[in-house]
């Protein structure tokens, strides 16, 4: 076990399989997601997408199968011990505390961290997302979806993740917002943060990714490099519409 | 004058009440849950402190501290034992099982106090009567009052200001992203069970102080009321919870004052029905959002 340590992927999916009662909705996958790299997760509505990355978060148990991170096994440690632990999901629908202002909710993100690093974060998080600066003291529940979404990943990125999952960052918005997400995860990407993404947009999610994982009906049916499946026929005709 | 009296008497009272609903708003807030056991926890709470003062002798403060530290404990226990392993159950099973939990203590108080009413001793608050000009208050209702003043701004800066608070606050609103930024929700309830296991204690004494007479079912009408308090105010709002429960004592007062005696009750839970008729959230409840 020990010995490749090194080389073990940050993130290491085996076999998982995952219920809601009695709906089998992941039918055993595996995955990787090596330190650094963008890692695409695409597929259609109701694939089991979500269901993996909050399985991965710790939101659900695998009923089957392991999850390692850094070798660490971490399935059924539960969600809240996951993020001290360097992994950080921001969900689905954004999910950020409607009624708290958003500062408290970018506090709130880095729960688990010294009280003392808080006010860096911030900052940092404030020149990356400006338009939150303008916005600190406003209620979120008032915020603008774009905003809201950038306010989602700001709060997921305050704990200082080793590994970030975004599920559906652009879902919802204009596609100059759209572009606007894009460019801020590939900018994250560039300042050394290592992207679980899981898109409906496959062809923007394919144009920023290392690698990609294409679902269907709980199970993985293609990976391989995105820029391959960005241009490979099922893939195009299936998620890329044409 | 009788007019202010009435009114500071309901204040007095409705600030028992309010205590009493921080109880169940708060929990409800949190763990989505009506606990109908908070009530016997009160009376648990009072008896406490009745055996502090008759028996054990203790001076007064100590038998409310005591009084609160078993309540807590008994708070937690409940939850833990009878409610966290509901936690993803039918709300109505739930709910039952709060109903059982309620019998469970009155029972527990009849096999350990008996049938018999006890007469809350005198001796922490005694009823000496105020003169302030024309007004007659007793220091009971001064310091019922006082304490809930107290209470709601500790509460109110708890929730605002600390981090426990705003744990709170976050799996109030979302238990699954509250997990996600690394709370622990199981401990952030059981820490609200405290609190407000804690404060029925307070009321338990306040209640007790006022209407001497305890007996195991002590704590069921002024429940119900400080339930209904609760709605009345907006369930899950701490000011609403104040709000509620001062109305409510005002409302009682002066319905048996200047209506009826025996209908001072069913005043009171006819004003309610008027309230969640025109407002169903209650007068300071957030009307449900709908996720975007
Ligand atoms: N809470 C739940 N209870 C029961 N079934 C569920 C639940 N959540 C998801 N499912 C089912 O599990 C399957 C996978 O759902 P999931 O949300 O993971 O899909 P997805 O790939 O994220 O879809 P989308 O792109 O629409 O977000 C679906 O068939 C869905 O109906
Ligand atoms: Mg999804």
């Amino acid at each position: 076990m020990t010995q490749n340590t090194q080389a073990a992927p940050l993130l290491k999916v085996s076999d998982i399989h995952v219920y809601y009662g009695a709906i089998h909705a992941i039918k055993g996958i595996s995955l990787e997601v090596n330190d650094g790299e963008i890692v695409t997760l695409i597929g259609a509505n109701g694939a089991g997408k979500s269901t993996t990355l909050n399985t991965i978060a710790g939101l659900l148990k695998p009923r089957q199968g392991t999850i390692a991170l850094n070798g660490v096994p971490i399935q059924g440690v539960g969600a809240s011990r996951m993020v001290s632990k360097g992994l950080a999901l921001c969900p689905e629908g954004r999910r950020i505390f409607q009624q708290m202002t958003v500062k408290e909710n970018l506090e709130m993100g880095a729960y688990s961290r010294p009280a003392a690093e808080i006010a860096g974060s911030l900052e940092e998080m404030f020149q990356r997302f400006p338009r939150l600066k303008e916005r600190e003291k406003q209620v979120a529940g008032t915020l603008s979806g774009g905003e809201q979404q950038m306010l989602a990943m700001a709060r997921a990125l305050m704990s200082r993740p080793r590994l970030l999952m975004l599920d559906e960052p652009s879902m919802g918005l204009a596609p100059i917002l759209v572009e606007q997400i894009f460019s801020i995860i590939t900018e994250l990407h560039g300042s050394g943060v290592t992207v679980l993404l899981v898109e409906q947009n496959a062809q923007m999610a394919l144009q920023v990714a290392d690698r990609a994982y294409v679902m269907e009906t709980g199970l993985i049916t293609m990976q391989g490099d995105a820029s391959d499946l960005l241009h490979n026929d099922a893939v195009q005709k299936a998620y890329l519409g044409s | 004058m009788i007019f202010l009296d009435n009114l500071i008497n309901g204040i007095s009272l409705g600030s028992i009440y309010a205590i009493i609903a921080l109880g169940y708003t708060m929990v409800y807030g949190i763990a989505k849950m009506l606990n109908f056991a908070h009530g016997d926890v009160i009376m648990v709470g009072a008896y406490v402190a009745f055996c502090g003062l008759q028996y054990w002798g203790l001076p007064p403060v100590a038998a409310i501290l005591v009084s609160m530290a078993v309540c807590t404990v008994l708070g937690v226990t409940i939850e833990g034992l009878a409610y966290r392993p509901l936690r993803q159950a039918a709300s109505l099973a739930v709910l039952i099982t709060a109903i059982g939990m309620s019998y469970l203590l009155q029972n527990l108080a009849l096999m350990i106090w008996g049938a018999n009413p006890k007469s809350f001793p005198r001796t922490f608050i005694n009823s000496s009567i105020i003169n302030i000009g024309q007004l007659n208050v007793s220091s009971a209702t001064l310091i019922t009052i006082l304490a809930n003043v107290v209470i709601m701004v500790a509460l109110t800066l708890f929730t605002a200001k600390t981090k426990l608070g705003k744990a709170m606050r976050c799996v109030s609103e979302d238990r699954g992203a509250a997990e996600l930024m690394g709370i622990h929700v199981n401990r952030t309830i059981s820490f609200t069970f405290a609190i407000g296991s804690a404060l029925a204690a307070i009321a338990g004494v306040l209640l007790c102080s006022s209407y001497p007479i305890l007996q195991p079912t002590t704590g069921s009408m002024p429940g119900i009321k400080a339930f209904t308090a609760a709605v009345f105010g907006g369930i899950g709002s701490i000011p609403g919870a104040m709000l509620g429960g001062i109305l409510l004592g005002v409302i009682e007062i002066f319905g048996k004052a200047y209506i009826s005696t025996e209908l001072g009750d069913a005043i009171v839970f006819a004003v309610l029905i008027v309230v969640l008729l025109v407002k169903p959230s209650g007068l300071l409840g957030k009307p449900m959002r709908e996720k975007v």
